[in-house]
């Protein structure tokens, strides 16, 4: 079993590794994080994930979407049904025709899904700029580094180098492709106030949407590695009476 | 009576059915008794790993195929949908992606057993050869099912591979608009990608069987290469290989679930996670690890057509490898030089591997054109003149004689003699 689980630690090391390094060109690989849903037996911090949540409301989803995630999947963060309920009806959101065939709206449910800042792209590009800000619900997969990409991005803001000459309206981030992005430094100090007493530095911002991020492009991680050390430990147990039998039955060939 | 078959079981249900249908006599016959080499190396598990990875791609496919929407508006959002919302979807979808990535390793490892082990010369040529077609049509199935999910290198891999039909003269470019269905990778070329990903492993399913048959009437290979000479050299396939082959299948799953539990995006590529977007051509565009090696061959060569013809050519040559290996000796335990270079070819395909997953620049290019070249040399020179020039190892007498260390044939194992009929 030691074996397995080194062989397996091994495994989910190489893999970042040999990520970020392929990653190398154009821009510094973000420096490896400490995730608590990384680890083999990992599961999300919750209260990291939850402050994590109050970061995207009130600061990312003034420009990006989260279409994949459902109000009533937030009780995979620890919110109890009374609270999803409170944050879906703080929404209005399209609720089909009314009698007269008009469209009609209200508050949200549970069963919708996350409501996006704009209608549509051509919106989402009026007001940043002509920039589109990219959907959240995947970034974490979608991006070489995974987690330590997120949180090197919100953290890897700064003056550009003397010698560098920025584009009208971009900003420098030593993480970003090209060094120029035109999302403006979106986490200052003390800009949310956390309902746990919970120092809220950009590095703890961004520590903790990475963990919502990370919850939201992969909602299933818990449940998924808790049935995977149950599997691999059937399959142990399998493999030793098979080759068992497999002794036994060979045992009079030789 | 005429046309009732003679049926041994005793059971009257199946000695019903049996007689009318001589499907158990069958299975008693390929799968209960029919004589296997006693010899065989844990590399023989790899054909029945594969099969049992067939099995596993065609019902977790079936599964996902009825969620799936095939409609380059929702596909991207219909996979989403199977992986938050349908019941385990989650899970039949990573053994379904991560299952495609293992159905190739296995495949290669069972491909390097048959050129290690000179498996495909003669009387198994046409087995070999179906081999190759088996292989063919995996890879059109694993190309066709990784555009299913529309994802930046699903739209944009579509469009560099389908292309590449665009270099044969004349007929090219109406090759090319057949496959899309129009004038680009779109809607079209999505649904008939999805409608050919569903029919070719039901194909696969066939040659698969033609595949095994072709080997039931020539009986497998060992790890000495040398006929079967004698009942003492085989085993009855049931208990013995079933059990042997079984050991394997869960090493498999447990290498299998170790990716599908703990990190199933590992051999995939984060680019797909973003929907596709015709408008933005991704920074690199390379297809999925296991046609890695082919791609570097491609673009080892600067001329497209020959690039095109040259990755064709390398697996199309395995079609003619039992004739262009002149040697008589199959296994390479007994070809003192040949045991070698094949490992140097393996190396060669690695390196071409490793060459296809970085940008053809600076130093990759030139180890891609030379492993390619060797990849070539191997087989249209190397194989035909070392077959000329190698002077093989004198061959065991038979397998009986090797496996008990040159007593002879001793006298058949009790589990051997033992009547299978009885166990059914």
């Amino acid at each position: 079993m030691r074996a397995l689980r080194n062989l397996l630690l091994g495994m989910a090391a190489v893999g970042p590794m040999l990520g970020s390094a392929l990653a190398a060109g154009g821009a510094p690989t973000p420096p490896t994080q400490q995730w608590s849903f990384e680890r083999i037996f990992g599961t999300y911090d919750l209260a990291a994930a939850q402050r994590g949540f109050q970061v995207y409301s009130e600061v990312c989803a003034a420009c990006h979407s989260l279409t994949f995630v459902h109000y009533r999947q937030l009780s995979g963060i620890g919110l109890t049904p009374e609270q999803i309920k409170a944050v879906a009806a703080a929404v209005t959101v399209p609720q089909g025709l009314d009698d007269q065939g008009a469209p009609k709206e209200g508050p949200g449910t549970p069963a919708n899904k996350f409501k996006a800042p704009f209608p549509n792209e051509t919106a989402a590009r009026a007001g940043n700029n002509g920039a589109y800000p990219p959907d959240l619900s995947l970034m974490v997969n979608a991006r070489v580094g995974g987690p330590d990409y997120i949180y090197g991005l919100m953290t890897g803001y700064g003056t550009p180098p003397a010698t560098m000459v920025m584009q009208d309206g971009m900003n420098y981030n030593k993480y970003f492709t090209g060094h120029q992005i035109a999302m403006p430094q979106p986490l200052q100090d003390a800009q949310v106030t956390y309902a746990d007493g919970t120092t809220a530095s950009v590095e703890q911002m961004a520590r903790d949407v990475t963990t919502f991020l990370a919850w939201a492009a992969n909602p299933e991680l818990v449940e998924r590695k808790q049935m995977g050390v149950r599997v691999i430990l059937f399959l142990l147990l399998m493999t030793g009476l098979t080759y068992a039998v497999k002794r036994k039955v060979w045992s009079d060939v030789h | 009576m005429a046309g009732l078959h003679k049926s041994d079981f005793t059971n009257p249900v199946i000695n019903w059915i049996d007689t009318r249908l001589p499907i158990f006599t069958m299975m008693q016959k390929e799968y209960g008794v029919f004589p296997t080499p006693k010899n065989f190396n844990y590399f023989w598990n790899f054909g029945a790993l594969a099969m049992v990875n067939l099995v596993i791609m065609i019902l977790t496919g079936i599964f996902l195929a009825m969620n799936y929407q095939p409609n380059t508006a929702l596909a991207f959002d219909s996979v989403q949908h199977i992986m938050r919302d349908v019941n385990y979807g989650w899970l039949i979808r990573y053994v379904h992606q991560n299952g495609a990535s293992m159905f190739f390793i296995v495949t290669y490892i069972h491909i390097f057993r048959g050129l290690y082990y000179g498996s495909y010369k003669s009387p198994r040529e046409l087995l070999w050869m179906l081999g190759v077609v088996i292989l063919l049509i995996m890879m059109a199935t694993a190309f066709l099912g990784y555009v299913l999910p529309w994802g930046q290198m699903s739209y944009w891999g579509a469009t560099v591979i389908t292309n590449l039909f665009s270099a044969f003269p004349v007929i090219g470019p109406k090759i090319v608009t057949l496959l899309w269905g129009g004038f680009s990778v779109d809607n079209p070329t999505l649904n008939r990608f999805f409608s050919l990903h569903y029919l070719l492993p039901f194909v696969l399913v066939g040659i698969v069987f033609l595949h095994i048959a072709a080997l039931h009437v020539v009986g497998s290979n060992n790890p000495l290469g040398i006929d079967v000479k004698s009942p003492q050299d085989t085993l009855p396939f049931h208990p013995y290989y079933t059990i042997k082959d079984s050991v394997g299948m869960c090493v498999f799953l447990m290498v299998f679930a170790a990716f599908v539990f703990f990190n199933p995006n590992y051999l995939g590529d984060p680019v797909n996670f973003v929907p596709a977007n015709p408008l933005q051509t991704p920074e690199h565009i390379v297809p999925e690890w296991y046609f890695l090696p082919f791609y570097a061959i491609l673009r080892s060569v600067p001329n497209k057509l020959l690039g095109v013809c040259m990755m064709f050519a390398a697996i199309l040559v395995l079609f003619v490898l039992p004739w262009l290996d002149t040697s008589k000796v199959r296994s390479a335990r007994f070809r003192p030089i040949y045991r070698w270079v094949i490992w140097v070819w393996v190396l060669a395909f690695m390196v071409l591997g490793v060459c296809g997953a970085n940008k053809p620049e600076g130093v990759w290019v030139i180890l891609s054109q030379i492993s390619t070249f060797y990849y070539f040399l191997h087989f249209l020179v190397i194989l035909p003149l070392l077959g000329k020039l190698e002077r093989p190892l004198p061959l065991p007498e038979s397998i009986s004689q090797s496996v008990t260390g040159g007593r002879g044939g001793g006298p058949m194992p009790s589990g051997a003699a033992a009547k299978p009929m009885e166990k059914a």
